[in-house]
């Protein structure tokens, strides 16, 4: 039976591991990532998960077992944060070029220096192009039913990639909210037992990630860029099954869209602060101001980002990153490039919640007022919202 | 929505009165959340923790800045943090101390309760921890809380002899909160 409890972020991550009955767990902990570990850690000793735990010295390490494992076949799951993604960062595109279906839980937090263990959202960021599948979620419930969804997608023949989902540090891992934990009959009908399309086998060898000379080399990357363009219809197609199995959907599985009919203005975001910003729009009581949270920020949905901004004559984008050089958002620069040619909207860049700083309520009626400005006269293009200059 | 911010030092169990106030309000039935400052948590030190609750899901994420309940577990923070700062109109904040609500002065003229929680936790739980404690004088004075709320997250979080000792800390601690009211 499926049950309500209140827990963790992070709980409900170890949850969901337990239920998709994965084979081999390799993980090192990280603030804000450890009670995954932890959690998981406790499930298999308890025999609640019945999967192989790898304890590693390293994030290095830790992606370079569940590589492997993957590679024989197994259903295998990680987790880190921060500095573990950096320490990672060679091996996500070993895990990604190799075409395993590798599921990891980002627990997003800053990067160092100066040391910061509290939430934003540069380290995925800054992997955008590691050839991963990224989801950024919401809540807590969002976090386990898209740790599910994960292992279908990834596992998916027509799309064979990992999967990092991606979940505000702090903000959700260590809060408490009420989840409904499925039922494991049900998540075995909809997740059920992983049965890949090719593996290591001594019987029948084959090697993996060997060489590719310059002849085939261009063609295998565009090959990763073609499963990305099939993963979208497949995150689709995975959100719908989850609905009709467990009556939870999350928009249609690539972005969710929240008062935008008929929204003159309209922000975009991704991950938990999109809460805090639904109930800034709530409070107003009209019809101008909308939300589009993109939950895939790769593949980037880019049809669906156009069709819902299309009415929109301001589009605000509000991140927890900066591409430094750049002196925007990295997702204001990519929604400025989807929306080229498509209407003459301005697209505003909202630099926020950096380091852990609280974007609170005053902050998102601050990027709204400022959206608001700029359908009648110029405003500036980039805003480092509550930035101190003393 | 009702919005409570606690306030302790590192080491009083301040985040755990916030996860079980939470937890209480599930047990009733309510929608909620709970979630720590996610300060560098040392021994001693100011720390902060936010709860929420509501008939609806709650889905802000800031930081409880206008709260409508102030929970105190350590006295000794008055003279270092103004801890009604932001209390909505109508607040009240709830302190635990061995003196007189008149003999405190606040920076915001909200309503005072005082209780000495640290003399029932030491008398049955024989530690000066009063996060539980905090809870059943908060089911008492507002009401927010049912008791049965706050029994049910305690037995979910404690076992054995602990969970026995909180229980009981939480019924005194609930029914001084009578006498206080």
């Amino acid at each position: 039976m499926a049950s309500w409890d209140i827990m963790h972020g992070s709980r409900a991550v170890a949850e969901a591991v337990r239920l998709a009955d994965v084979d081999v767990i390799a993980a090192y902990p990280i603030t804000p990532q450890t009670h995954i570990v932890e959690d998981t850690a406790k499930m298999v000793a308890d025999g609640d998960i019945r999967a192989e735990y790898v304890k590693v010295e390293s994030e290095h390490s830790a992606m370079s077992v569940v590589i492997a494992a993957s590679g024989t076949g197994a259903r295998t799951f990680t987790a880190t944060a921060s500095q573990g993604l950096a320490l990672m960062w060679e091996m996500l595109f070993v895990a990604s070029g190799m075409r395993l279906p590798v599921v990891m839980v980002n627990a997003n937090r800053a990067l160092s220096a100066p040391i910061s263990i509290w939430n934003d959202q540069q380290d995925s960021i800054a992997s955008r192009d590691v050839g991963w599948i990224q989801l950024y979620v919401e809540t807590n419930q969002e976090a386990l039913d898209t740790t599910l969804m994960a292992y279908r997608i990834a596992e998916d023949a027509g799309v064979q990639l990992p999967v990092m989902v991606c979940m505000d540090g702090f903000v959700l891992t260590h809060t408490v909210e009420p989840v409904e934990v499925p039922d494991e009959e049900q998540v075995s009908k909809f997740l059920p037992k992983f049965k890949p399309q090719q593996y290591l086998d001594p019987k029948d060898p084959m090697a993996l990630g060997p060489i590719a000379f310059p002849n085939v080399y261009t063609e295998l990357r565009a090959m990763q860029q073609q499963a990305m363009d099939g993963a979208m219809s497949v995150i689709e197609k995975v959100n719908d099954e989850f609905s009709a199995v467990f009556n939870r959907s999350y928009g249609n599985g690539l972005v969710e869209e929240f008062k935008t009919e008929d929204a003159e203005v309209i922000i975009v975001t991704l991950g938990s602060v999109a809460g805090t910003i639904k109930d800034v729009i709530d409070e107003r009581g009209d019809s101008k101001v909308g939300l589009l949270r993109i939950k895939s920020f790769r593949p980037l949905p880019e049809d669906e980002i156009r069709r819902a901004l299309k009415g929109a004559k301001v589009v605000g984008v509000i991140e927890k990153d900066v591409s430094i050089g750049l002196g925007k958002g990295a997702l204001a620069s990519e929604v400025r490039d989807v929306m080229y040619g498509s209407g003459d909207s301005k697209i505003l860049s909202f630099i926020a919640g950096l380091g852990g700083r609280d974007i609170t309520l005053d902050s998102v009626r601050g990027v709204i007022d400022t959206c608001e400005k700029a359908l009648s006269e110029d405003v500036e293009t980039v805003h480092w919202v509550d930035l101190k200059t003393e | 929505m009702i919005e409570i911010r606690f306030h302790g030092r590192g080491g009083q169990g301040v985040v755990t009165a916030a996860d079980l106030l939470a937890m209480s309000a599930f047990y009733d039935e309510k929608y909620c959340q709970a979630f720590p400052s996610f300060g560098v948590e040392r021994r001693g030190a100011p720390v902060l923790a936010f709860a929420r609750m509501d008939d609806k899901p709650v889905r802000r994420r800031n930081q409880v800045a206008r709260p409508d309940y102030v929970l105190v577990q350590d006295s000794t923070l008055l003279d270092v943090i103004d801890v009604s700062s932001g209390l909505k109109e109508g607040g009240t904040v709830i302190i635990n101390t061995s003196k007189n609500a008149s003999e405190i002065e606040l920076a915001s003229d909200a309503t005072l309760y005082t209780v000495d929680g640290t003399k029932i936790a030491l008398d049955v739980l024989g530690r000066p921890i009063v996060n539980t404690v905090m809870l059943g004088i908060f089911s008492g004075i507002t009401g927010e809380v049912s008791i049965d709320g706050v029994k049910k997250a305690v037995e979910k979080r404690f076992s054995g002899k602990l969970q026995e000792k909180n229980l009981r800390a939480v019924e005194i601690a609930f029914e001084k909160a009578g006498e206080v009211k």
